[in-house]
Order: structure tokens, then sequence, then C-alpha cells
């Protein structure tokens, strides 16, 4: 008793507590220590990424890790990296630690040890946290310190925790003879002990394909059975479901190979053990009545009134792989961790912000935040939580330490650029689209703007409070999507003409493609709340889809940037051409107002001279008058050459056109 | 141009009524089918309609038919009805027993038979259209073979009524058509005469016109008092449509000159309502018969170009320079009105013309355009000429040998490898990066084997980890990295011989520690370390005696900002006021070295901040009567002054520059910027010239622009010659007011050049009906539902393979943009058939 008074007396303070040294506690202490906070981080185990040391079981990661993209920016390779955490050190990089497309998960945990021990991170491993509880304090940052207890009883107090525990207690259902069932956690991964046998697999997610797989060719034959039916991935565009590297038995059931596929409710099964030790499957309705222990000849089985029932053949073995679920035995009452509704309710309930519904300054990050986006985008996975948990350490930052979301500010003229850079290389909107947004700030007149990185546009009408930054004249919301209905387990995704090639029909792009949302004015909450089903965001004042790309190469420079430009200028009422420093003369002596792109470049002594041949194009092209003195030698009028140049121009066009009906994929 | 097309659309509907004003029989359904007794009976007085008889079976009418039934709709808005009779098969009267007559067409007016066409004259709408109007209006169209008759017609009708005279290569031709449609609206007023006779379009005198293509005349024989001279002709210089014809006649009938007692801007006549321009002779009451005369001369040159109004000054109080004589107006909206001084009738004329021609050559582009783009209204054309230019250049390979090609690996060590590493940060995508990129390597060129300087790049969008940690921003930057320095940002034009200048200065250290009086000497004589030797910018020496540091270190940090851009030397030993003397200065000063060394100006040195200091280094250095140059002119729009320039074709004569020279150097805290422009270097002189004066006055020309106030340009009297009194007389009358400007510059905002795709509005419009899941080909949809019942296999499997090939066969190459399984498909197809 003494102890544990002083232990109380002696309670350890930090700003920050994570639980959890997996990879978004690893994460999320990364940006602490490189903002310089006041933190610690809590690991069970001895050692990082302790789920990975188990799990998968038969330990292939279906993460990609792409060694080759064929480019070099480092940015746009992280859309193609599905493993690295984000960091300054090049070493870690997870392809220098697996060769594999699909790496091993045991390079995994060597990954996350390193990532720890590089980066200096503060974990102290061993510590179970066992009990977290609030203390009210008017001085505390947000009203109350939370207090952890450890397996030690040993206390700590913190003023903000993010909760990094991802999902590990094992899903399981309960049903008479549900004794009889493997759990996925512990079933055997040598194939040769399931030799000659039948096997039922309850679920359908990734492991329970991932353990068919494993014993597919040694078994008499799989069944697989469980609620919903199966989502693949590529219907669906979303990693978490059933991906194609596991999807073998979808094969041998399709080519009638003896596997097979079930669709009904586990909670409605019974299973039966006869003498020989075989399992046969039953209801737990014709059991409801009976007494077990009476024998097994007494129970009444489906086959018995439906001689063609389907799983009428006994099985050696039945394995549950059900997924995960969220640890929500340790927080007190009082923090009001709730479970989700519906398909997220293994997942604590939190806001777009990733602050708990229940108890202000606990943010819950990585596995368990994926509510937010779950069937939907990459919030559950690293490739996705590594953006998410920078998003909310700058939330951090802004809320606790007065540090406004990171900006930069530019020049009107670079409003194209700025848009163009980012779509083609940010990883971030890339993996989280739909969810991580890039805001464009405009500033007074349009003559500069701010640019925001990766803002969660779930919370998008608390902008100004939320970064530090003002939105007064206007936005621009750059977000990647999906074409609407494009995705769903029932579509079918390889139909003809599903590609658009032509700008103009962008707003109907199927794949993964820019789409950029204007608003004069910030959304509000209520306009958050109404928007229409399936959108992201509400109805903008005005809407830009970059059409999709086979390349995911958005910089041509008729297909996507003219478009873009064009939607840019008609928002902000301007033009926003570039300009050779000679036309820029012109209008300086001609034009009492300038072009953007002359104000900001010719007239500040940045004008673009351009070489000879440059300026020649443009004069062919029509959109430069040549003055030079040959044309104005007082007999051939001047429009004479200006007619030529026209002439010239139409070549080119009537050239050119047959190609642009080459690219149209979506003939109307 | 919007208000052309308005003006066209009015038309047009002009005549639809006047069409469709006449009574219309059976408006809804256009083709009748009667039976001969119906048909007979309901023949009302004074109606036309034309019928044709057929028996139940007669395939060989049936191209016939066609075309007969899509005229009714146009004969139908003349009032003619047209009606198939079908002839009961007994019966054998007039017009069904004969199997000749079966094969003819019958215009009828009332009961009475007016003609009858074979039906091979009846091939198409056209002709038909233009076969029944020519019998019905045979009163008002006469039709004439020789040349005596068309002088008869001519000798009723002067004095009377104007004759429009028409040739057509065929009847039954588009154009036969569109005369004859013409004629059914304005017979009455006009005499139309028609002829198919090529001699005979000879013999009118028209010098050599092409006879396989139609001819309009509209002879004005209502004002032809002479009956020896054959009456006044104006051509439609258009091709024969109805609209053409219409838009002809209506200019033929307004008043040859318009007496105009009102702001000009505010008229509105005929022609420019048909996006004509209007012409202003500038009357007073002094002149005013010799100019109605001039005015109606030009009217009758002008005829069905350009409208031509007489304007009275005396009664409109114009705001424009008192020589003016002639106005333009163009039918443009938001085109101010021109004002010109113009010597005689011609210049008027060619002046019309031009601008029709231009006008034409866009019209002609856009309609071009029009049909091919319609609904898209060009916005996927290229309008950025930076971006047009580097995509046109795509293909040519640039020279880049001489920049090193930098990664995040090579980056640093590089910098550490040559005294001193240009940079060009860029990002391969972005136009005005790649654009910049070719004067790079043109720079690359010009430093070929200059010791110490390495130029290199670095691609953003490959590497773009150091172009954030190098804190680059924006595309393109270059940054000159010194070892043991902090890098420089270039600052200046992006041109090839800014950027190398830049450079070369950048070499030196700026300012330049001078140890000697003699070196101090030789700087200001242009005497300058090698590397700058091949330079030929001015020379600036900061003199400063030891004590007085803080000038010396506001103009040391001074130098650091233009670092690269000036040429700036100092000299702070003991004898620093010996030297200063020289120029009956004392330290601190500055010693300002212009043209080697020829002239030198000291400027006494106060307390000054570092930027004032800049400030007022960047001032010394301008020129006091400078080439104005593409390149240099926003140093001169810095100091907010109006401008008056000299635009010269070549170089300004002695006598004129030193007489500019006095003017700028006279004016009190030079209120102005007095410049010249050398056409032959600046070409785009001749561009500015042309908007102020709408066309390029006798050169040289000296203009006042307000540049910064208003934008009013005026020209100096071209009789006067430029001497300083003359111009500072000139000068004192327009700040008094008293002379009107030529133009003015134009207010107008950049706005969007091009509307943008309103996809919010297309959405709209496609969600309601289509909840997506259809938005789909149709033809996708059997095969995103597979049959389940395995009954159906062998039936549904036959589609897929049938749609698929219609797929291929039906989109042949549209597929390069789309996915690689289109490509794919198209391996398979050929597969397929190396395997039939």
């Amino acid at each position: 008793a003494l102890c544990a008074l002083s232990g109380a007396a002696a309670v350890l303070y930090h700003d920050y507590c994570v639980l959890g040294a997996g990879p978004a506690g690893l994460q999320a202490a990364y940006f602490l220590q490189q903002a310089g906070r006041d933190y610690v981080v809590f690991e069970r185990s001895h050692a990082p990424g302790s789920f990975f040391a188990l799990y998968p079981r038969h330990r292939k990661l279906i993460s990609i890790n792409k060694q080759y993209t064929g480019k070099s920016n480092s940015e746009f390779n992280l859309r193609h990296d599905w493993n690295s955490l984000l960091s300054h050190d090049r070493r870690l990089l997870f392809r220098h630690y697996s060769r594999d497309f699909f790496p091993q998960a045991d390079a995994m945990v060597r990954y996350l040890e390193d990532f720890a021990s590089l980066l200096e991170l503060r974990v102290q491993y061993n510590t179970a946290i066992i009990h977290v509880t609030l203390e009210r304090n008017g001085q505390a940052w947000n009203g109350h310190y939370f207090l952890l207890t450890d397996q030690d009883r040993k206390n700590y107090k913190c003023s903000s925790l993010l909760v990094a525990t991802g999902t590990w207690v094992p899903n399981v259902v309960n049903f008479p003879g549900s004794e009889y069932v493997e759990g996925y956690e512990t079933v055997s991964i040598n194939p040769e002990d399931f030799a000659g046998q039948t096997v039922l697999i309850l679920g359908r997610g990734n492991s329970a394909f991932e353990t068919a797989e494993n014993i597919l060719g040694v078994t008499n034959f799989i069944h697989m059975v469980s609620r919903s039916r199966v989502r693949l991935s590529w219907a669906t565009h979303y990693v978490g479901d059933l991906r194609a590297i596991n999807n073998g038995l979808l094969d041998t059931y399709q080519l009638k190979s003896l596997d097979g596929l079930l669709e009904g409710d586990l909670e409605d099964l019974a299973i039966v053990k006869d003498k020989k030790g075989k399992l046969h499957i039953t209801l737990r309705f014709y059991l409801e009545n009976r007494n077990i222990s009476a024998g097994i000849d007494s129970i009444t089985f489906p086959q018995d009134e439906l001689d063609n029932f389907a799983t009428r053949a006994p099985y050696d073995r039945v394995i549950r792989c059900l997924g995960w679920k969220f640890d929500f035995s340790i927080y007190n009452r009082s923090l009001r961790m709730m479970p989700g509704k519906g398909n997220i309710k293994k997942y604590p309930q939190i806001k777009p912000s990733y602050e708990s519904r229940g108890t202000r300054g606990l943010f819950v990050l990585g596995t368990a935040s994926h509510s937010v986006d779950f069937r939907k985008s990459a919030g559950g996975f690293i490739h996705g939580f590594r953006y998410t948990t920078r998003a909310v350490h700058r939330l951090l930052e802004n809320r606790h330490h007065g540090v406004p979301w990171p900006s930069t500010v530019y020049p009107i003229t670079q409003l194209t650029n700025s848009i163009i850079k980012r779509v083609n290389e940010a990883s971030g909107l890339y993996q989280m689209f739909s969810v991580l947004a890039d805001i464009i700030l405009l500033r007074e007149n349009a003559t500069a703007f701010e640019y925001l990185e990766e803002y969660p546009i779930g919370v998008l009408a608390e902008l100004e409070m939320q970064t530090g930054r003002k939105a007064s004249s206007g936005l621009f919301v750059i977000i990647m999507e999906y074409g609407r209905n494009f995705s769903g387990a029932d579509k079918d995704v390889f139909y003809y003409n599903r590609a658009v090639g032509e700008a103009q029909h962008a707003w109907q792009s199927n794949f993964l493609h820019p789409v950029i949302y204007y608003y004069k004015r910030l959304p509000t909450e209520r306009e958050m709340k109404l928007r229409p089903p399936e959108w992201p965001l509400p109805r903008p004042d005005a809407i830009h889809h970059i059409v999709e790309d086979f390349l995911t190469d958005w910089t041509a420079p008729n297909a996507h940037i003219l478009p873009l430009r064009r939607f840019l200028e008609n928002c902000l009422s301007t033009d926003l051409r570039n300009f050779f420093a000679e036309s820029c003369f012109l209008f300086a002596f001609t034009r009492q107002k300038l072009p953007p792109f002359c104000q900001q470049g010719y007239m500040r002594m940045q004008g673009l001279v351009g070489s000879k041949g440059l300026r020649r194009h443009a004069v062919q092209a029509g959109l430069l008058q040549d003055y030079t003195p040959t044309d104005f030698s007082g007999d051939t009028p001047p429009e004479s050459h200006h007619r030529s140049q026209d002439q010239l121009l139409r070549d080119q066009v009537i050239s050119v056109r047959p190609l642009q009906h080459l690219v149209n994929a979506k003939d109307e | 141009m919007s208000n052309q097309e308005d003006s066209w659309v009015s038309s047009f509907v002009f005549l639809h009524l006047c069409a469709s004003s006449i009574p219309i029989l059976g408006s809804t359904v256009l083709l009748q089918e009667l039976s001969p007794q119906h048909y007979f009976s309901g023949l009302e007085a004074g109606r036309a309609s034309l019928a044709f008889f057929t028996h139940q079976a007669s395939p060989g009418a049936q191209p016939f038919l066609e075309q007969i039934e899509s005229s009714a709709e146009v004969l139908q808005d003349y009032g003619i009805s047209v009606v198939k009779v079908n002839c009961p098969k007994e019966d054998a009267s007039r017009y069904c027993g004969k199997e000749n007559a079966l094969r003819k067409a019958y215009l009828f007016r009332g009961n009475i038979l007016i003609r009858e066409f074979p039906t091979d004259a009846l091939f198409d709408v056209n002709s038909i259209v233009a076969n029944v109007l020519f019998a019905l209006l045979f009163n008002e169209v006469k039709y004439v073979e020789t040349l005596a008759d068309l002088q008869n017609i001519e000798n009723v009708l002067r004095g009377k009524s104007n004759m429009v005279f028409a040739y057509v290569p065929a009847t039954g031709t588009a154009e036969h058509r569109a005369v004859m449609e013409a004629a059914f609206v304005y017979g009455t007023i006009h005499q139309f005469v028609l002829t198919t006779e090529a001699a005979l379009l000879k013999a009118t005198g028209n010098d050599g016109p092409d006879v396989s293509s139609a001819w309009l005349l509209f002879c004005h024989c209502q004002r032809a008092t002479d009956p020896a001279q054959p009456c006044r002709r104006t051509a439609l210089g258009q091709p024969l449509t109805l609209l053409n014809i219409h838009r002809h006649l209506k200019l033929m009938g307004a008043p040859l000159v318009t007496e105009v007692a009102e702001d000009p801007e505010k008229v509105s006549t005929v022609h420019l309502q048909l996006g004509l321009p209007l012409v202003f002779i500038l009357s007073q009451k002094e002149t005013y018969e010799a100019d109605r005369r001039t005015a109606e001369f030009v009217a009758w040159q002008l005829l069905g170009k350009a409208g031509v109004a007489l304007l009275s000054r005396d009664i409109v109080d114009l705001n424009v320079l008192h020589q003016s004589n002639v106005a333009l107006k163009t039918p443009d909206e938001g085109v101010p009105i021109q004002y010109l001084v113009l010597e005689d009738t011609d210049e008027v004329i060619t002046l019309v013309e031009d601008k029709t021609k231009v006008k034409q050559i866009q019209e002609e582009e856009e309609e071009q355009e029009d049909e091919d783009e319609k609904e898209n209204n060009n916005q996927d054309i290229q309008d950025d000429q930076v971006v047009e230019a580097v995509s046109r250049d795509k293909k040519q390979e640039l020279p880049l040998e001489q920049v090193l090609v930098l990664t995040e690996e090579t980056f640093h060590s590089s910098l550490s490898e040559a005294a001193r590493t240009v940079v060009l940060f860029y990002a391969s995508w972005e136009a005005v990066s790649l654009a910049v990129l070719r004067s790079y390597s043109e720079v690359a060129d010009h430093l070929k084997g200059t010791p110490g300087v390495l130029l290199s790049r670095v691609n953003c969008w490959d590497w773009p980890g150091i172009c954030t940690q190098e804190n680059v921003t924006q595309f393109p930057t270059v940054k000159i990295y010194q070892k043991g320095e902090k890098s420089v940002t270039y600052d200046g034009m992006w041109g090839t011989d800014e950027l190398t200048s830049f450079i070369i200065l950048s070499r030196v250290s700026c300012p330049l520690k001078l140890a000697t009086m003699e070196e101090a000497e030789g700087y200001l004589r242009g005497e300058f370390p090698a590397e700058l030797s091949s330079h030929h910018h001015p020379a600036l020496l900061g003199v400063f005696s030891t004590a007085t540091s803080e000038a010396r270190e506001a103009f040391e940090a001074a130098g650091n900002v233009l670092s690269g851009h000036v040429k700036m030397g100092m000299y702070l030993e003991d004898d620093a006021l010996a030297l200063s003397r020289k120029y009956s200065m004392s330290p601190p000063a500055l010693l300002l070295a212009r043209s080697r060394g020829r002239s030198v100006e000291g400027i006494a040195l106060s307390k000054q901040s570092v930027q004032d200091m800049v400030q007022m280094i960047r001032y010394e250095l301008l020129d006091i009567f400078p080439e104005i140059t593409v390149q240099n002119l926003p140093q001169y729009l810095q100091l907010t002054k109006p401008f008056l320039i000299l635009f010269s074709d070549g170089d300004i004569n002695q006598m004129e520059s030193e007489e500019m020279l006095k003017l700028a150097k006279g004016s009190p805290q030079q209120a102005f910027v007095a410049c010249w422009l050398n056409l032959k270097k600046t070409p785009v002189g001749f561009g500015i010239l042309r908007v102020y004066f709408a066309t390029v006055p006798s050169l040289p020309v000296l203009v006042w622009v307000n540049l910064h106030a208003g934008g009013q340009v005026f020209k100096f009297p071209p009789e006067q010659s430029i001497t300083e009194v003359n111009v500072l007389s000139w000068l004192e009358k327009l700040r008094a007011g008293l002379e009107t400007p030529s133009s003015t510059m134009s207010e107008e905002d950049w706005k969007p050049p091009l509307p943008a795709y309103d996809f919010l509005q297309m959405m709209d419009t496609a969600m309601p009906e289509l909840p997506l899941h259809n938005s789909h080909r149709p033809g996708d949809m059997p095969a995103q539902h597979p049959p389940k019942s395995p009954g159906g296999d062998t039936a549904m499997r036959e589609e897929p393979s049938q749609q698929t090939m219609a797929e291929k066969v039906g989109s042949p190459g549209r597929d390069l943009r789309g996915t690689a399984p289109r490509l794919a498909a198209r391996e398979k197809q050929g597969k397929r058939h190396s395997e039939l």
C-alpha cells in the first residue's frame, strides 16, 4: 500500500502519451519528436510492432512494396510503397528491408524496430496500460488529465492521449459447438497438418482466404461460410477487401474443384461432433429444445429434411478467421469510448478529426481510426494512416502550441502549377482519397494564395479554428476521387469504355482522378451535414474534374492543364495565361491593366524573354504577332501577314485534329 | 461579334415572319394523301398546290417521293400545299389514267393547272422549291436571254424602281432557289431578273466573272436619270444564299449617306446591325457641300461593305483632335470609335476594306471552327502562347550537354566541386520552366569555357526533396551557389543575355574592393578585372574615408543586393579624399562612370538605409534619354511617370536626339520619362502604334502617354519639327487640356479568355435521370449481369462476343487514351483474323 501511495505521488507526467508502438504509434512519436514535444510511447511488448510478430499467420503482407516505378520522385514513389512510415531518414524506406512485392511480416517487425531505434523515439517497452481514467482539472489543456495505470500499478499522467493500439482482440462468435472451432490466432500453419482433411472456414476476409490459400492443395475440400458476399478489392477499390493475391479459392470454387463459398449467418449455426471426431453442421434452431448430451443420434440435421443440404458432409476442422476489434476494456466509463454502429462496431467512435466523440484530447490513430473511411480509403492501413497521423499531429500543434497548419504562400500565377504538382506527386491525397484534401486559401483580390496540404475534409467547416489560417476570400479543395458508383462488390469494373479520355467528359471519370471544388466561402457545419449522399463535400460553387489518366500522369498541356486553367480563371474571373515579355511590353503600353503573369513577372523585371525559336513557334500558332518591319512595306497591308499566320494556324490545327479523335475513348 | 450574330438572327427571323404570314394549308400534316375526288373538290381559288398522282404500287417514284416529302415543309411556308393523290386502280381519268402522267407533278393555282413538271426536274428539295416558285412568280421574276432584253427592262425601270439581276449557271440549284425565295419576299419592291446565259453575264461588264458560280447584281435604276448610262450596279460579294441576298438588299435599301447630329457612339444604322462598319465623315458648316460630295463618293465606293454617315461637328461636341476628319465605328461591342486624320478618300476605302478582310478571315475561321467544335467553344484549343510554343518545340532536342544534371545524390557533392555553381530548378512539365530551359542552354553556350562557373539543373519533378530543401517554391528558379557563401537567387529577366550577364557579374565580389588610387582611377576609366572586361555596364565606385563606416556598411549591403546586376567598386584608402576631390566631391561619395569613363558623375552619400541606397543606385543608373526595349521597360515604368516617347524606324537622328536630351534634362524634377523606341530593334512598337492610331503614322512620331493616369495618348503634330521649344509648348498645351487625345489605353480587365467546362451543370442535368448505374453504354448491361440459369448459357454466350466485336469494329483507333484492355482487345482481334 505504501508503495502504491508513493507511486501515486510520483506520477510521471508527459504532455502526450501514445498507446502502442505499432506503425501508427511510432509514426505519431516521430512527429512529436520532430516538433520537440514532451511525449512517451507505451508498448506492452518488449519490441515494436508486436501484432506483426504474430500476424499475418502465414507471414505474407498484402501491402505492396514496389521497388521500381520508373520515377525518382520520392513523394510519388510513396504512392506505391504501402509499408514505409514517414520520416526524413531515407534509410527508413521499406524497400531497403525487403525486395518482395508482398513482403514478409518479419521484415515489417525489423523495420519498425529500426524506425524506433534509428530515430531514437521514446518508447517505454514492457508497459501494458491496463486502465485509463480522467482527472478533472481546469488548468489542463482539455479540462482534464489522462491517468494511465500499467500492469505494475505505475501511474502516468498526460494532457493528451493518442491511442494507437490497433484492433487486436479477435472477433469470436458463440454458437452451440463453437468450442470445436480453432482460431486463426493459433491454428496450425503447416499444410501437412491438413492433408486429406475437410475444412470449414468461418469468415470471408483476407485472413480467411489466406488460411485457405495455404492449405488449398492438400485438403479434400474447403468450404467458407460468412454472412456477407465476398467483396473483391479490385471491384471495390478498397484495399481491405479480398485481395487477388489471396483469392485462389475463388478459382477452385468457380471451376468446380470441390472448394466452395456459402452465405449464412454464423449466429444460426451449430456444430456437433460425432464419435469419430467429425464435425457436423446443423442449425441452432434444431438444437433449441434438445439436450445435446442425449447423443448425436437424437439430433436433427438439415439433411434429414433436405437431403441435398449443402454442408451435409462432415468436416475434420472448423477454423474461425473473423478478424479483430479494438480493445475497449481499458477505458474508464467516464471516457465514453463507445463502439461504432453497424459495420464499424469494431472501431471506437471518433470524429472526422480523429478525436474521440466521448473525450476531448483523446485521439485515435492507426487501424483503430478506420471508422472515418471504413471500406472507402486507406485510413486503416499503414499507407493511409501515416498521413492521417500527420494530420492529427498538425491539428494538435495548432491547438496546443499555437503553430498554425504549415502552409506556403504563392503568387496567383503559380496557382495552376501548384495544383498540377501536387496531384501528380502527392501520396497523401492519393492514398487517402476523398479523406485528406489540399486546401488553397485565396488572399484578398486573388493576387496570392496559401497552400495547405492534406487537411481532413471531414472538418472542413472548422478549418479556420483547426489550422489557424484565414479563409475569408474563397477556397479550392483538391481531392482525389473514384467515379461515383464505379466501385462496389457487385460492380463490373471491366466494362467497355470504362475509361474517359476527353477532358470535357472528365466528370464521368471512373478511375482515381483529381477533383477540385471551389467555394466562395467556407462551407458551414450544417452544409457539411446536409451534403448529398456519396459526396465527400457539400455542393461547391464550381467543380472541376481532371480527366482520369491511364498513367496517373496529369501533366498533358491540353487535356489536363488547359481545362484546369480555364476552371481556375473562371472561378477567379481573371486571365491566368503566361505571356512572353514582348506581349507584356505591348500590354504595358496599350492597356491600363495587366494580366497577373505580366504584373507579377515582367513588371518586376522577371519577364519571360523566351528564345527566338519559341517566339517563332508562338507566332506560327497565331498567339503572338510578329511585327518585324518586313510586313510593313506599304503596299502589302499588315493584315496580310496576319492572314498567313492564321493560315498556318489552321494548317496546324487541321493536321492535329484527327489525333483528337484517336484519343477519344468516350464516344458519344 | 455577338452583335453581328444577333443581327443575322434577326434578319432570319424577319424572313421567316414574311414567309409564314402567308396562310398555310394543313399545318399538321405536311404531305397530304388524298383521293382524286377529294383533291379536286378541295381546291380553293388562288391557292397553289403541287400534286402528284400515284397508284398504290409504283416503286419507281420512291426517291422522288422522299424529296417531295422533305420539300413539303418549305413549300408550306410559301402557302403551297403538297398533295399525294392516290389513284384508285380502275381510275382512268386525265391524271390517273395515263402512265405518262404518273411521272409528273402538277402545280395548280386554284383549279387551274399552271405547270407540269417531269419528276426528273424535281431531283431534290432545292430544285423542287426553285422550280415551283419560279412557276408561281412568273410575273415577278423575268427570265432574260439576251442583252437587249435586259436593257429593255432597265429602260422601263429607270427612274422608277430598282432591279435585282441574278445569274445562275443552271436552274434548280441552291442558288436558283435562294433567288426565288428572295423574289418571293422582295418581288413586289424590286424587279427580279434571272438568266442562265453566261454570255449575258459577261456583257454586263463584270470583269471576268467566273461563270461557274452564281452572281447577283443590284442595279440602282431608281436613281438613274441619264438614259444613255446603264444603272449603277453593286454586286453581292458573298455566295448566293437567301441570307446573303436579304442582307444585300437591305443594305442597298439603306440611305446612301446618313446625316448624323448626335453622339456617334450612340448612332446605329442598318450597317452596324448587319455587322458592317460605319464611316463618319466629320463635317463643318463651312465645308458642308464638299464634305457631302466626299461622303457620297465614298459611300458609292463602299456600298455593301460599310455605311457612310455625315457628322456635323458644329452640332455635336466632339472631344477629339481638331484635325480628325474621319471616324470609324465597328460593329464589335466595346471597341471605341477611332478618329483619324486621313488625306484622301482612298485611304478611307483601304481602311474599311482591310478591316473587312480581316473580319472575313476571322469569320471564315470561326465558321470552320464552329462546324468542327460546335459544342465546346474552342475551350480545348490552347491559347497560352508560352505553353503552345513549348509544346510545338518539344520534339526539338535541346543542346544541354553543357548543363550538368543534378540529382538528390549528386547535388551537394557538385556544389562543392566548382567555385560557383549555377542551378536552374525547373519542372519538366511546366511550360515557363521549359521556356527558360531553352534560354539556359543558350547561356551555357555563351559561357562555355568560362572558368569557375558550372551550369547545372535540377528537375523538381524528379527530385522534389532538393527543391523543397533549397526553398524553391516557384518554377523556374535560378540560384548561384558559391563556396562558403549564401546562395544568390536570380531575380532578373528570363532572357539569355540578362542571365549570362548576371552570372558574369556575380563572379566578381560586389562591391569590389580597390586597393590603390591607380586601380580606382583605372576602374572609373573602364579598366576592370578580366572577368568583367567584356561587359558594358556603367560602373559605380563608392569612395569612403575610413571613418565613414555607416555609409560604407550600407554600400556594402547594397552591393550584396545588387550583385549580378550592377558593377560596383569601393575605395576606402587614406587618399580617398584626394580621389573624390578630383570629381569635386568629398567622401562618402559615389562616382558613376558611364560609357567607359568619358563622363563621371559624383553623388554625395548621406546616412541611408540599405534599401534607400539600393533604390538610389538603381535610380542613378537609369538613363536620361534611354532607348526603351522589351527588357528595360519595367525599370522605367517603376518611376510611375508619363512617357514622352519617340518612335523611330531605326536610329534617331542627331538633331532629334539632342533636342530630346535637352528636353529630358530640362524637365523640372524629371516629371516624365523621355525616351525613344527603335522600331527596327523593337518591332513590337509597330503593334503599339497600331493600337494608338489604327494605322502606323509617318515616322518618327513623338507620343505622350499617360501610362499611369488615365492612359491618354497624344500625338505631337507631325507638321512641327521636334525641337525643345516646340515640344515644350505642346506639352504646355497638353497640360492645359487644350489637346485632345488620339486614343486612350483600354481599361478592360483581364477576364478569363474562355469559359470552363461546367461540370456542375452537366452533373445536374445528368443525375436526375441516371442513377449512374445506367451511365454505362446500354450495350454493357447484359454483360454486367451474366445469366445465372444454366439453360440460358448457350443462347447468351453468343451475345457478348458479338458485342465485343461490334465494340472493336465500331470504334477504330479511339482507344489511345483509354486503357490497356482496349489496346489488348485490338490485338486479340488481329489474332483472331490470323486464326481464321
